[in-house]
C-alpha cells in the first residue's frame, strides 16, 4: 500500500499538468466543460458502438479517458447501456452483420440523442468501402449528427467531435 | 527434398521465414496432419481458394509447423470437398466452416457443418470468395446505398435524418417493412430509416439442460468500448457450465477486397485488418509480397521493422495490464499504465508519423528511418517507462485484492493449451513455449536472441506476468536494436513487376501470437488471393475452455487476459 500511495503521489495530477503541454487540448477541455454544464446539467453520457472497425478507434476512445485527456473528469461518461446514454459514439464502416444490431441500438437510445460517427471508415466506408458484407459510412444506416475522420482519430479530434455535437445541442 | 521424416516432396520457398510447400492429395492431406500432430507440430492456418479461373478448380491450403519451419500443404479439389483434420487439430473446426461459408469448399464428414462467419448477409448458396460472385451486389435484392460511387467521398452528416431510399415493390411486404420495433424510429414514417437491415440470423447454439441451468445471452454490443461478438453462457446461479461463441459481426469482406487491389495498395489494408496489430499485419504482409517476388529488403529495414513490432508490443501490453488491473477493481493501474501507454504513442507520432505504426511498414522495407535525436529520445524514454513498470509490477505483485482475483482465475492447464493448440502470450502462460522470434527466427531476431517468457499456470496471473516479462525483454531487444542496426543506406527496396500466379507467406510474432498472412498475385501486380490469420482463430476456442466453473463476474477478467481480435478473426 505504501508503494502504490507514494506511485500516486509521484505521478501527481496529469491532467492539469501535462509534461508537454498541448495548447490546443487545453482549449477543448475548457469549451467541452462549458458546453457540458450548459446543454447536458453537467453530465453526458455516451454509448459506444462498433459497427465493424478495425479496432485502431477503440484503442483511440480508450486513450481518451487516460490521465492526460480525463473526458470522465469533464463529467463525460461512457455507460453500459444505450439506455442511459445521451450519445452514440459509432465506430466502423457498417458491417452487415452489425446493421441490424446498430438499427436496435439507436433505436433503444431515448430521445434527443446525439449520433458521432468515429473514423474514416464511420465517415466514408474508408478502405473497406461498400460490399456484399459492409454497408460503408454510419449514415448509410443511421442518422448521423458529426463525422470525425482520422485513422484512427486522436483522442483530441474525438474530443472535438463530441464538442461540435454537443455546441449544435439538438433540441 | 523430403523433410522430418514426411512422406511428400517439398519445395523450399524464397523469403525471409523457413517455409516449404507440397502439393498434396487427399490421403497426403490427412496423413501429413496426423504425422506433423504427433511430431508435436500444430496447424497454423486452413484456407481456400478459387482456382477455376486458371482451370485447376477449388485448392484447400493449410499451414502447419513442423520442426524445420513452416510447411504449406496445397491439395487441389476433385470437387468441393477435402478430407477433415479437426479430430486431428481442433482449432481447425472453424476455419473450415469459415472456408465453407465463402468458398462452398467443405471439409467432408466433418462433425460441425454450422455455418460460422457467414450470418443473413448473404444467402447459404452464395460464396463471396468464389471469382463469380459479385463484391457489390447487394444479397436479398436490396437498393444499394453505395454513395461512394456516386457522390463525393466526403464524410455526409446527415443532421439527424437519413433519406428513404425507394424500396422496390417487388420484394414480399415482410422484407419491405421493418418490423416494430424498428418501424417507430422516425415520428410519422412508417417505413423505419434507411433501407431494411437483414434478417435476424438464427444459429443453434447447444442447449445446456438441467435443474436451475439457464442462459445469459451477451451481445453482439457489449456494455464497454470493446469490439462486437456474441456470447452464450449457461450458468447455474453463479457459476459458469458453459460458455458458447458466436462471431463473425465484423466481417466486412477484407479479403475479398484484397482481391480488388494491388500489391501495394493492399500493404494499407493488411495494416488495418486488426488495428491493435498494425505492425505485425503489414510485416507478415510485405514478407508475403518479398517471398512472391523474391526481394529482399535492406539490412536497416528489417532492423527497424524490429524495433517498430517491438514498440508494438510494449504499446498494448502496457495498455492490457492497465485494464486487467482495472477490470479487477484496481482504477490506479489503469490510470497509470495509460499515462505510460499516451506517452509511449505520442513517441510514436513523433518518431513515425503515426500513433500506432500504420502504414510504416510497406513493401520493400519501411516507409520512416530513425533520426540519431529519435534514437536519443528513444532510450531515454525506454529508461523512464521500465523505472515506472517495475514499480507498478511491484504493486501489483503485492496487491493482495489483485493477485485474489488474478490467481487460478481462467485457467488453462498446459496439456489442455497443447491439445487445442493455444498460441501467443496467452499460450506461453499456459507453458506453451512457441515464439517464432525464438523458435523460427527470421532477421533481425536471427541475431538478437530473445528470451522467451513461458509459465506452467495458465491462469490469469500467469498470462499478466508474462506481459510483464516481455515489456522488460521487448524493451531490451529495443535498446540492443539502437545500439546494433546497421547504419545509414536505404530503408527500402523496390519490388519489381510479379509474375502471375507467385506464391508468398509471412510469418511474424505480433504481440498477441503469431500471424499469419499468404499471398497469391495475378497478372498486372495485382492480388489474386490474400489469406490474412490472426492468432485469434487460434485462442478463441480455448476462451470457452478457460471460464468453465468460473463465476459469470469473472469473464471480462479472463476474457481481457486473452484480449483476442475479433477484427482479425471475423475479416
Amino acid at each position: 500500500m505504501y508503494q502504490l500511495l507514494k506511485q500516486i503521489a509521484a505521478t501527481g495530477i496529469l491532467t492539469e499538468a501535462p509534461p508537454q503541454p498541448d495548447e490546443a487540448l487545453r482549449v477543448v477541455a475548457e469549451r467541452l466543460r462549458a458546453d457540458v454544464l450548459r446543454h447536458f446539467a453537467g453530465a453526458l453520457t455516451i454509448r459506444h458502438v462498433d459497427a465493424g472497425s478495425c479496432n485502431g478507434c477503440e484503442l483511440e476512445i480508450h486513450m481518451c479517458n487516460n490521465p492526460y485527456y480525463n473526458l470522465e473528469g469533464l463529467g463525460i461518461r461512457f455507460v453500459a447501456s444505450p439506455r442511459h446514454a445521451d450519445m452514440l459514439l459509432v465506430t466502423g464502416p457498417v458491417s452487415r452483420h452489425m446493421e441490424t444490431a446498430l438499427k436496435r441500438t439507436y433505436e433503444a437510445t431515448p430521445d434527443p440523442k446525439l449520433i458521432v460517427a468515429i473514423g474514416d471508415c464511420g465517415c466514408t466506408g474508408g478502405i473497406f468501402g461498400e460490399s456484399y458484407a459492409s454497408c460503408g459510412r454510419v449514415s448509410n444506416v443511421i442518422p448521423v449528427d458529426v463525422a470525425v475522420p482520422g485513422c484512427p482519430p486522436t483522442p483530441v479530434a474525438i474530443m472535438q467531435g463530441i464538442l461540435t455535437a454537443i455546441s449544435a445541442g439538438r433540441k | 527434398m523430403k523433410l522430418d521424416g514426411l512422406n511428400i516432396e517439398l519445395t523450399q520457398m524464397p523469403g525471409a521465414v523457413a517455409a516449404y510447400r507440397a502439393v498434396v492429395d487427399a490421403a497426403q492431406w490427412v496423413d501429413t496432419c496426423r504425422a506433423i500432430q504427433e511430431q508435436g507440430g500444430r496447424l497454423v492456418a486452413l484456407w481456400a481458394a478459387d482456382a477455376r479461373g486458371e482451370g485447376r478448380g477449388f485448392i484447400a491450403h493449410a499451414a502447419l509447423v513442423v520442426r524445420s519451419g513452416l510447411l504449406v500443404l496445397t491439395h487441389p479439389l476433385a470437387g468441393a470437398s477435402f478430407p477433415d483434420v479437426a479430430a486431428i487439430f481442433p482449432a481447425a473446426d472453424r476455419m473450415q466452416r469459415a472456408a465453407f461459408d465463402l468458398l462452398g469448399v467443405a471439409a467432408s464428414a466433418g462433425d460441425d457443418r454450422r455455418k460460422w462467419l457467414r450470418h443473413a448477409a448473404w444467402p447459404e448458396n452464395e460464396f463471396p470468395l468464389r471469382k463469380d460472385f459479385d463484391s457489390r451486389r447487394r444479397p436479398h435484392g436490396e437498393p444499394s446505398r453505395d454513395s461512394n460511387a456516386d457522390e463525393s467521398a466526403a464524410p455526409r452528416v446527415t443532421g439527424g435524418r437519413i433519406p428513404h431510399p425507394s424500396l422496390p415493390t417487388s420484394l414480399p411486404s415482410e422484407e419491405r417493412r421493418l418490423e416494430p420495433p424498428f418501424s417507430t424510429w422516425e415520428k410519422g414514417g412508417d417505413e423505419g430509416i434507411g433501407a431494411p437491415a437483414p434478417p435476424l440470423d438464427a444459429y443453434p447454439f447447444v442447449r445446456v439442460e438441467g435443474e436451475g441451468v439457464h442462459e445469459i445471452p451477451v451481445g453482439p454490443v457489449h456494455a464497454g468500448t470493446i469490439e462486437p461478438g456474441h456470447f452464450r453462457f449457461s450458468v447455474v446461479g453463479e457459476t459458469l457450465l458453459r460458455l458458447e461463441e458466436r462471431l463473425g459481426y465484423k466481417h466486412k469482406g477484407i479479403e475479398k477486397r484484397f482481391e480488388s487491389m494491388t500489391l501495394a495498395e493492399g500493404a494499407r489494408l493488411a495494416g488495418r485488418v486488426s488495428g491493435d496489430s498494425a505492425v505485425a499485419y503489414a510485416w507478415a504482409y510485405a514478407m508475403a509480397v518479398e517471398s512472391a517476388t523474391g526481394v529482399t529488403p535492406p539490412p536497416r529495414a528489417l532492423w527497424l521493422r524490429g524495433l517498430l513490432l517491438e514498440r508494438e508490443r510494449i504499446a498494448n501490453h502496457l495498455g492490457d495490464l492497465g485494464f486487467l488491473g482495472n477490470d479487477a477493481a484496481l482504477a490506479f493501474g489503469l490510470a497509470q499504465f495509460l499515462r505510460l501507454k499516451e506517452d509511449w504513442l505520442r513517441a510514436h507520432h513523433a518518431l513515425f508519423g503515426h500513433r500506432y505504426l500504420m502504414d510504416v511498414v510497406v513493401p520493400g522495407g519501411v516507409a520512416r528511418d530513425v533520426t540519431p535525436e529519435g534514437a536519443v529520445r528513444m532510450r531515454s524514454e525506454m529508461d523512464e517507462i521500465e523505472r515506472a513498470v517495475t514499480v507498478l509490477k511491484s504493486v501489483y505483485d503485492e496487491h493482495a485484492g489483485l493477485q485474489d482475483r488474478f490467481i487460478n482465475c481462467g485457467r488453462v492447464a498446459p496439456g489442455l493449451a497443447a491439445r487445442l493448440g493455444l498460441i501467443g502470450v496467452a499460450g506461453r502462460a499456459s507453458a506453451q513455449s512457441w515464439d517464432l522470434r525464438v523458435e523460427y527466427p527470421y532477421p533481425p531476431y536471427t541475431e538478437l536472441e530473445v528470451r522467451m517468457s513461458t509459465h506452467r499456470n495458465g491462469d490469469v496471473a500467469a498470462r499478466v506476468t508474462v506481459r510483464f516479462e516481455e515489456i522488460f525483454e521487448s524493451l531490451r531487444l529495443c535498446r540492443l536494436i539502437l545500439e546494433r542496426i546497421p547504419a545509414g543506406g536505404d530503408i527500402t527496396a523496390r519490388i519489381p513487376p510479379a509474375a502471375a500466379g507467385a506464391f508468398g507467406v509471412g510469418w511474424v510474432e505480433g504481440w498477441r501470437g503469431e500471424v499469419f498472412i499468404a499471398l497469391e498475385t495475378d497478372s498486372g501486380d495485382r492480388i489474386r488471393r490474400c489469406h490474412p490469420h490472426d492468432p485469434s482463430w487460434q485462442n478463441w476456442p480455448v476462451l470457452e475452455h478457460a471460464v468453465i466453473g468460473n463465476i459469470v463476474p469473472d469473464f471480462p477478467l479472463i476474457n481481457k487476459s486473452f484480449n483476442l481480435s475479433y477484427s482479425g478473426h471475423d475479416l
